[in-house]
């Protein structure tokens, strides 16, 4: 724990007085300036810690991994990055998340802005009741962001577009979005989130429901969406974490064991219990 | 019996599904099958005396209060014994009382409901939700007697306001009930969706939440005011009757119920078929509502 505690730390430092290098880092391989920083967050449910100081260093336009077993606080984690947590009773936060030097659980956080920064796609997609249009178009509404109608379908169209479904669909705009298959409810849901132009996506297992058509679909996605967006990802699936992110972090019973570039981490990691997770020995 | 119908599904030459078994197992089996044949007939047989009964009440009525409608009763007030007379002014006024009660009724009771449910987690909430389901358990003559006291003592006389406030009260915990329960039934994760957009709490239950449980929302209201329709007690301390027509809510109102009672208490065989005829309209009527409110909430996505 020390070691990533002190690692995490340095990169900091490092992120703080290198900033003009940051490009000079990205090209070496090594850590570029962090989006998101998570120092020694604790998180409980009432009184059982679900997560044990964990600091972590999220860089901007990389896809970070979380990996690990059911139940060892991926999804709390990925939750505490947006404060949908916030909606469960009992549940109660220690340490801080920073995004873009200010730290969303300083009391006086716009919560409501908050989210609309830091999208969310969900393990089972979740459309509303409402039409394939009107559920693109229902956070472009509630956060008025279309300066007309025109505008409001422009939006609706880039972010269907960027979510890969807008031909699947553009002829059915109209039509529940409870018809969709599987695969393009998430995919809508994914475009949803897109659409409010947020900064950071997190998505919680968004493809493990689908079959690995759809999932081939949402991992390209992905990759093409790293390049405007800063994702973590939350995933079952080893093989996903390698194909899509740049990063990958390992969790095992609320801790945060180890956080390595994703090629490192799936060849030669620095922890046993890793190594363990990864070859399949445990979870 | 399931079994039995699939049997003759095939007319494949193979021999049917039946692992070898004991003396004992195939014993089991039988029984299993018996067993399962009999309490589907049992609960068949409920469901058939259940509608029976309802079927038998609705006919009832319709034939014994069928020949005595003609337009003249429908539009005409009431009238002495042996002069005619109608149901004219007791249709318009449960109208204008069921309306007004819905009115203050709906809104408010969904509203509560919608309360209770997103945001009444805590003891007040709970608190709440018990004063609702007792209200609903009270008898609506106690409800009747309540408003005479509160309303049409201090005001001097009954009137269709106070029948209005009457049907209301009736109305409220069924509708903040019914509406909470539906709102229960919404998935949280579509609550997350919306609140992973920036959609404030509010929003979240006005956009959301809502539309999601219109269809059992509408349900709990056409219930209530199916129910407030077929009331007559709490009417007769506050609203009492009418023999003309009237839209001033000041005034005492006729209503379809009251207007009953009086014909089906009178001494005369012709009030008696009027009362029957009155029956049948107004069980007509709230068979309309019912279906005009499943139109309206017509599933659309």
């Amino acid at each position: 724990m020390m070691e990533i505690l002190n690692t995490s730390f340095g990169l900091l430092q490092a992120s703080a007085v290198r900033e003009g290098d940051a490009v000079e880092e990205r090209d070496s391989g090594y850590v570029p300036e962090s989006k998101i920083s998570v120092r020694d967050l604790n998180f409980y449910y009432g009184k059982s810690q679900a997560l044990y100081n964990i600091s972590l260093e999220i860089p901007d336009r990389e896809v970070m991994a979380l990996i690990g077993p059911s139940g060892c606080g991926k999804s709390t984690f990925v939750r505490t990055l947006n404060r949908m947590n916030d909606t469960i009773p009992g549940a109660r936060v220690e340490g801080s998340v920073m995004i873009e030097n200010s730290d969303i659980y300083r009391s006086g956080t716009d919560v409501v802005t908050l989210r609309r920064k830091v999208g969310m796609v969900f393990q089972k997609s979740n459309p509303f009741p409402k039409s394939i249009f009107e559920n693109v178009a229902y956070g472009i509404r509630i956060n008025r962001m279309a300066s007309s109608k025109t505008d409001l379908h422009e939006r609706v169209e880039k972010a269907l577009t960027r979510a890969a479904l807008w031909n699947e669909v553009k002829d059915r705009l109209k039509s529940s979005a409870f018809g969709l298959s599987g695969g393009q409810q998430q995919r809508l849901c994914i475009a949803r989130a897109l659409a409010v132009e947020p900064e950071v996506v997190l998505m919680d297992e968004p493809a493990s429901a689908l079959d690995p058509l759809a999932t081939q679909k949402i991992e390209e996605l992905i990759v093409e969406l790293k390049k405007n967006y800063t994702i973590v990802i939350v995933t079952h699936n080893m093989q996903q974490a390698a194909r899509v992110s740049d990063r990958t972090s390992f969790f095992l019973l609320g801790k945060l064991i180890e956080t390595n570039p994703t090629t490192k981490m799936f060849t030669n990691p620095d922890e046993k219990l890793t190594e363990d997770y990864i070859t399949g020995r445990f979870g | 019996m399931r079994d039995a119908v699939q049997d003759k599904l095939t007319d494949n030459e193979a021999p049917a599904f039946q692992p070898e078994s004991s003396g004992r197992e195939i014993a089991a089996r039988r029984r299993r099958r018996w067993l399962s044949s009999i309490m589907t007939s049992l609960t068949a047989a409920c469901a058939v005396f259940a509608i029976a009964v309802l079927l038998i009440i609705l006919g009832y009525i319709a034939v014994r209060g069928f020949s005595s409608i003609t337009l003249d009763f429908l539009i005409d007030t009431p009238k002495p014994v042996g002069e005619g007379g109608g149901i004219g002014n007791a249709i318009l006024g449960s109208f204008l009382m069921t309306g007004l009660a819905s009115l203050v009724g709906l809104p408010l009771g969904i509203a509560a409901g919608a309360y209770l449910a997103e945001y009444g987690s805590g003891w007040f909430g709970r608190t709440v939700s018990f004063v609702a389901d007792t209200m609903t358990g009270i008898p609506s003559i106690i409800v009747g007697i309540f408003v005479f006291t509160m309303f049409v003592l201090p005001m001097g006389r009954q009137s269709g306001l106070a029948g209005s406030i009457a049907l209301a009260i009736i109305m409220l915990p069924i509708v903040a009930r019914t509406t909470e329960e539906m709102i229960r039934l919404v998935p949280h994760s579509m609550r997350e969706g919306a609140l992973a957009l920036g959609a404030p709490n509010w929003r979240v239950t006005w956009d959301i939440v809502l539309p999601a449980a219109r269809t059992g929302i509408a349900t709990g209201a056409m219930l209530a005011i199916a129910r407030v329709s077929g009331e007559t007690a709490p009417l007769l301390f506050t609203a009492l009757n009418s023999r003309f027509y009237n839209v001033y809510l000041d005034q005492p109102m006729a209503s379809l119920t009251v207007q009953i009672f009086n014909y089906a208490t009178g001494p005369f065989e012709v009030e008696w078929q009027m009362a029957w005829a009155a029956t049948l309209i107004l069980v007509t009527l709230i068979l309309m509502i019912n279906i005009f409110v499943r139109f309206l909430t017509k599933k659309r996505f």
